[in-house]
């Protein structure tokens, strides 16, 4: 991009969210400040249930704030936009769209012609390595691929800001850390800004320009580390000395002495629905 | 943004995560299908025996006059004057205006209650409004059978050929309607959102999303219905009429033409068993993407 001005600016300010209805009614984020410069990678690390995710649904547009503002490149957030692109942890590609028409979903809603959002989403699993899947139905990709396929489908809407929930927390060890190099590297070639949430503290060390630490419910930013490692960065960093210091500095942050009851896990659309009716047939 | 095309995640030799797919991978032996083919083969082989034994079982009682008190095979036609009077039917050129009075009745019947069932599901799956406008009576019209609209079908409708559509619709509409709720309150939420991050309005969220994500549920509804809407077709036919499977059933009972009553029968059953795998089989070619997940 050769626009001299940078989008995916991100400022929420005082922002309060409560979940949940009567008197299970409670409060899931209280009084965020968060400024987020575009292009900034920034992970978002907390224990289970203290409402990173909740934040994160707030900035899609899915979640209403009860006070306070979010704002992406000046303009207040009032619903979910293909400009703040979701991905979630796992599960959420359309299972009866091929690959391929799953990738070009965004451009068909856009109502881009058939040929061109083919050739489009070509390009983007091309990015991801994925050429050689477009025909593949999600049930048939493995669970590091699907993830891909979820990346390549959200940044064929060239979001200003990219809102990641966990998207490597269902996958094995191996897996996660090559899907972080391939983000990494998918992040270096377009300009987005992510925010990225994760529990997982070796992941939000080797990803991030800056970590946000929460603490539990109800979630508030409690501390903020500025990452200086040099990119592009390789397996080699989690050995490293300071990374190793990092680490035991935000394990000491997340694992205070007194032990929390843990806390049921909130999703990006508010709390787990206890009201839900099914019909029996 | 640009694009480069050179980046590929397996170009450094390490492997492509996990498994691919189940049946790109495995490649079964030569014994494994031989042993499949044989278990396959003692299946169908047990179900042909059990319906061979229940054919013998019935023309024995038949024969004897079976008495047990309770239940009685007097007046019971054995099998080979079923299969005589099915066979003077099936000669007979009244077979096919039966038939096809029977057929037109029953899709016609069938087809606008899919069309009411899945437009009415979707609106009440997603609207809890309508949900509540609506249920109460279709609730309290549900376990009315079929028989009891006789009656009123005739007072209601201009034609008795109206009325008996109406009773097969009647029949096909409750399982094709509730299936379709239940599917659309089954979809994930995270797809919506998904979706709607995505940039989809409310009428893509509906066909893009609700539709295909309730699809196997419809599917499965749908097959029930075609159950039913031949469930009720004696009913419907008992109206008028001079042709019709139902009709003849219903009119070989009135004569005492006792084996004509149960070659009804069987074409009744296995007009409803075919078109109900018809709709499944249709269900699986336009969803193939659904046998995956399971």
């Amino acid at each position: 991009m050769t626009t001299t001005e940078k989008f995916g600016k991100v400022d929420i300010d005082r922002l309060h969210i409560e979940l949940g209805e009567g008197k299970h009614r409670f409060e899931a984020l209280q009084d965020v400040s968060i400024a987020i410069a575009p292009g900034e990678f920034v992970c978002v690390l907390g224990p289970s249930g203290c409402g990173k995710s909740t934040l994160l649904g707030a900035l899609a547009g899915h979640l209403r704030a009860s006070a306070g503002s979010v704002r992406v490149d000046g303009a207040a957030v009032d619903g979910p936009h293909p400009d703040r692109g979701l991905v979630f942890q796992h599960h959420t590609l359309f299972p009866w769209k091929r690959v391929l028409d799953n990738v070009a979903f965004g451009l068909k809603m856009k109502g881009v012609a058939r040929g061109e959002r083919h050739q489009r989403a070509r390009d983007l699993l091309k990015l991801v390595g994925l050429e050689d899947f477009e025909h593949s139905y999600p049930a048939h990709l493995s669970g590091g691929m699907q993830q891909r396929v979820e990346i390549a489908r959200v940044l064929i809407n060239h979001p200003r800001v990219m809102l990641m929930d966990e998207p490597f927390g269902a996958l094995d060890a191996q897996t996660r850390l090559k899907m972080q190099e391939l983000l990494l590297e998918v992040w270096g070639r377009i300009e987005t800004t992510i925010l990225f949430i994760t529990h997982d503290i070796d992941e939000a060390l080797f990803l991030a320009d800056r970590i946000l630490v929460m603490s539990p419910r109800p979630g508030r930013i409690i501390e903020e580390i500025k990452l200086d490692f040099a990119r592009p960065r390789g397996p080699e960093l989690v050995t490293s000395r300071e990374f190793t210091e990092l680490k035991r500095h935000c394990l000491a942050l997340l694992h205070p002495e007194t032990r929390v009851v843990p806390l049921e896990r909130l999703s990006p659309l508010g709390a787990p629905d206890l009201t839900h009716i099914q019909f029996a047939i | 943004m640009a694009l480069s095309s050179s980046y590929s995640p397996t170009a450094d030799g390490v492997p492509q995560d996990n498994a691919v797919s189940p049946t790109l991978s495995v490649r079964p032996s030569l014994d494994a299908v031989l042993q499949k083919w044989l278990h396959n083969w003692l299946h169908h082989g047990l179900r042909l025996a059990s319906v061979a034994v229940c054919l013998l079982l019935w023309q024995w009682a038949s024969t004897v006059h079976l008495n047990l008190g309770l239940i009685t095979f007097q007046n019971v036609p054995s099998p080979k004057e079923v299969l005589q009077a099915a066979w003077a039917l099936a000669q007979s050129p009244r077979l096919l205006s039966h038939l096809s009075a029977s057929l037109y009745r029953v899709f016609a019947g069938f087809v606008v209650a899919a069309l009411a069932g899945i437009v009415l599901g979707m609106l009440i799956g997603r609207l809890r409004w309508l949900a509540d406008v609506l249920l109460p009576p279709l609730e309290l019209l549900r376990p009315i059978p079929a028989v009891a609209w006789i009656p009123l079908a005739i007072l209601m409708f201009p034609s008795s050929e109206i009325s008996m559509i109406y009773i097969t619709f009647i029949g096909a509409l409750f399982p094709i309607l509730l299936n379709t709720i239940h599917g659309v309150e089954g979809v994930d939420a995270r797809l919506i959102a998904s979706a709607r991050s995505l940039g989809s309005g409310r009428r893509a969220i509906l066909t893009e999303v609700i539709l295909p994500a309730a699809a196997p549920s419809i599917v499965t509804g749908l097959s029930i219905g075609m159950g039913t809407a031949w469930f009720c077709l004696v009913t419907a036919e008992m109206i008028a009429g001079q042709f019709g499977i139902g009709y003849y059933t219903w009119a070989s009972y009135t004569i005492q033409n006792y084996a004509d009553i149960i070659v009804g029968m069987l074409f009744i059953g296995v007009m409803g068993m075919g078109s109900s795998a018809l709709i499944k089989k249709l269900g699986g070619l336009l969803m193939p993407w659904y046998l995956l997940q399971r």
